[in-house]
């Protein structure tokens, strides 16, 4: 028996050659491209709501990293406006205070090393406090001599400049150590969180995504249930019966994903003007990044492999309800 | 071609469809099924296309036990059998030729291939003229006559038709009929569930007739044990 088995399965298939099959199912695959993208572009009433949903769910979150990144490159200049004081002990000799010096200079966490002096520092206060005249009343000076340190851009985080600021602590002519970067702390850590929401808030969108194309796919399938049971009976696979709605789920996902890298450029675009007006005003050189070309591509496979994705969890749901009868 | 060991079919309900049915259709043969409706009839045509699967019993086609046959390779399966039915299943937004074209194209049948098929399928059952006109503009017997020209497209070696001429007048269902004995004539073996007596009656062929899901007559050759 299970030769004729065999003989019979051989018969069916050896009408049709390897190569013949491999450009058939090319051919279908070029066929189900072509006719479920025309499908779409000729019904815009039915898909443009749910591609504009779609692209709203992918416009957020890819807006949100662009900000990010673009948030990420202001603080990335940092260390240029922040610098460290270490306030010496008051009976520091000047050699000590030379030799701590020449050590720091011979560091390479630092651009700049510049001694302030009690002397200078007195007169410093005169002329920017105003209580000047206060200072005369005093036999000594109060003020303490002050290295003033730039640090480099091997420096490059805030949880780093602090290591070194507890390290400088130490010295055992330094009185006080300080970095005046709170700000600095303050913004990354908060850049920090508004990352953590944002990666949250994007992966919400992600599975949103998911399943409104899950839903669409699901109603195109009942929609159709008919026509699936008749090719099922006809001797149709699954994956034949399969495709179109995979693809039509690739369409859908990259059509959002286009829409979407064409929201956030527009916005950027809208929003360049008055960042370059703001950079000015704290004379810095930024300048509003856009979606770098990378980012578009990794968008659009973004969206295209989620709308495939969304397609398959749903058919692979509901085809399998469908049975001829 | 066919052979039914001592088949049960219970369905879900607990109602019992068939209970005990055996025979066997040969190679090139063409019988009918009657019986009431309800009689087991189309129970018996979904058991061969595997759209069931009998409770108790042997379905042999081909020479397969077919219960042997996996979920996943039930298209293939169905591939080997052409199709009929009463409310004909066509695809109403699709023309004649795509129609006919559906097994070729789900068989992965070239490209170059498919047309002089389609068309000689067409040519068959009369209709090479209307095969870019969509079904619902053709009359009853004419969509008749796509259905079968779907079902034998591929050159299946069984043709299954459930209540062909279920709607058709008696000429056309007659004309029908000629047209499967046609299919019979170059090899095809062929089982028509029907109810019209007087038709069937006239063609001369074995009949099994079905009652409350059990064999009460049956011209067509028992079916052998073979263990």
């Amino acid at each position: 028996m299970a030769k004729t088995v065999h003989k019979g399965h051989s018969a069916t298939t050896a009408k049709v050659s390897l190569l013949d099959r491999i450009k058939m199912a090319l051919s279908l695959h070029k066929k189900n491209s072509v006719s479920t993208l025309l499908d779409i572009l000729r019904q815009p009433a039915n898909s443009l709501m749910t591609i504009l949903v779609l692209a709203i769910a992918l416009a957020l979150p890819s807006a949100f990293y662009v900000f990010s990144q673009n948030a990420k490159a202001v603080s990335g200049s940092w260390n240029g406006g922040v610098q460290m004081a270490l306030f010496l002990k008051d009976n520091t000799t000047e050699q000590a205070t030379q030799e701590l010096m020449q050590k720091l200079n011979l560091r390479p966490e630092f651009d700049q090393v510049t001694l302030v002096s009690k002397q200078q520092a007195l007169e410093e206060f005169k002329s920017s406090s105003g209580f000047g005249d206060a200072l005369e009343y005093l036999d000594d000076n109060p003020l303490p001599a002050m290295l003033v340190l730039t640090p480099s851009s091997e420096v490059a985080t805030p949880s780093q400049a602090q290591v070194l600021v507890d390290e400088l602590q130490q010295e055992r002519i330094v009185d006080v150590a300080q970095m005046d970067m709170q700000w600095v702390q303050k913004y990354h850590a908060m850049l920090d969180m508004a990352q953590k929401i944002g990666s949250f808030v994007s992966i919400l969108l992600a599975m949103a995504v998911l399943l409104i194309v899950g839903n669409t796919i699901r109603l195109a399938i009942l929609n159709r249930r008919e026509e699936i049971q008749v090719i099922k009976l006809v001797g149709a696979t699954d994956g034949f019966i399969r495709r179109p709605f995979l693809y039509t789920g690739f369409w859908y996902g990259l059509i959002a994903a286009l829409l979407a890298a064409l929201m956030v450029n527009i916005v950027i675009a809208v929003l360049r003007g008055s960042a370059s007006t703001l950079a000015e005003l704290y004379s810095s050189g930024f300048s509003l990044m856009g979606l770098a070309p990378s980012h578009t591509l990794s968008l659009l496979a973004f969206g295209a492999g989620l709308g495939l994705i969304g397609a398959w969890i749903s058919v692979n749901k509901h085809l399998r309800d469908i049975q001829p009868n | 071609m066919i052979e039914f060991h001592q088949v049960f079919k219970r369905y879900e309900g607990g109602h019992e469809a068939l209970k005990g049915v055996s025979f066997a259709l040969a190679n090139g043969e063409m019988a009918f099924l009657t019986g009431h409706s309800g009689a087991g009839k189309s129970t018996l045509l979904k058991l061969i296309a595997l759209m069931e699967r009998p409770t108790r019993g042997q379905v042999i086609l081909d020479g397969q036990n077919i219960s042997q046959v996996k979920d996943r390779h039930i298209p293939y399966h169905r591939r080997k059998i052409g199709m009929i039915f009463q409310d004909h299943r066509l695809l109403f937004d699709r023309s004649v030729y795509d129609n006919v074209a559906l097994p070729l194209v789900i068989a992965g049948v070239s490209d170059r291939d498919i047309p002089k098929r389609v068309r000689a399928a067409l040519d068959k059952v009369g209709l090479l003229n209307k095969e870019k006109q969509l079904p619902i503009q053709l009359s009853g017997g004419e969509q008749q006559r796509v259905g079968i020209a779907r079902a034998v497209v591929n050159k299946p070696p069984l043709l299954l038709a459930d209540e062909p001429t279920g709607n058709l007048d008696p000429e056309l269902s007659a004309e029908i009929m000629k047209l499967f004995e046609q299919f019979q004539q170059v090899g095809v073996s062929v089982l028509i569930a029907s109810h019209d007596l007087g038709l069937i009656a006239r063609m001369k062929h074995p009949v099994l007739t079905l009652k409350d899901g059990r064999t009460i007559r049956n011209e067509l050759a028992e079916a052998e044990f073979d263990g």
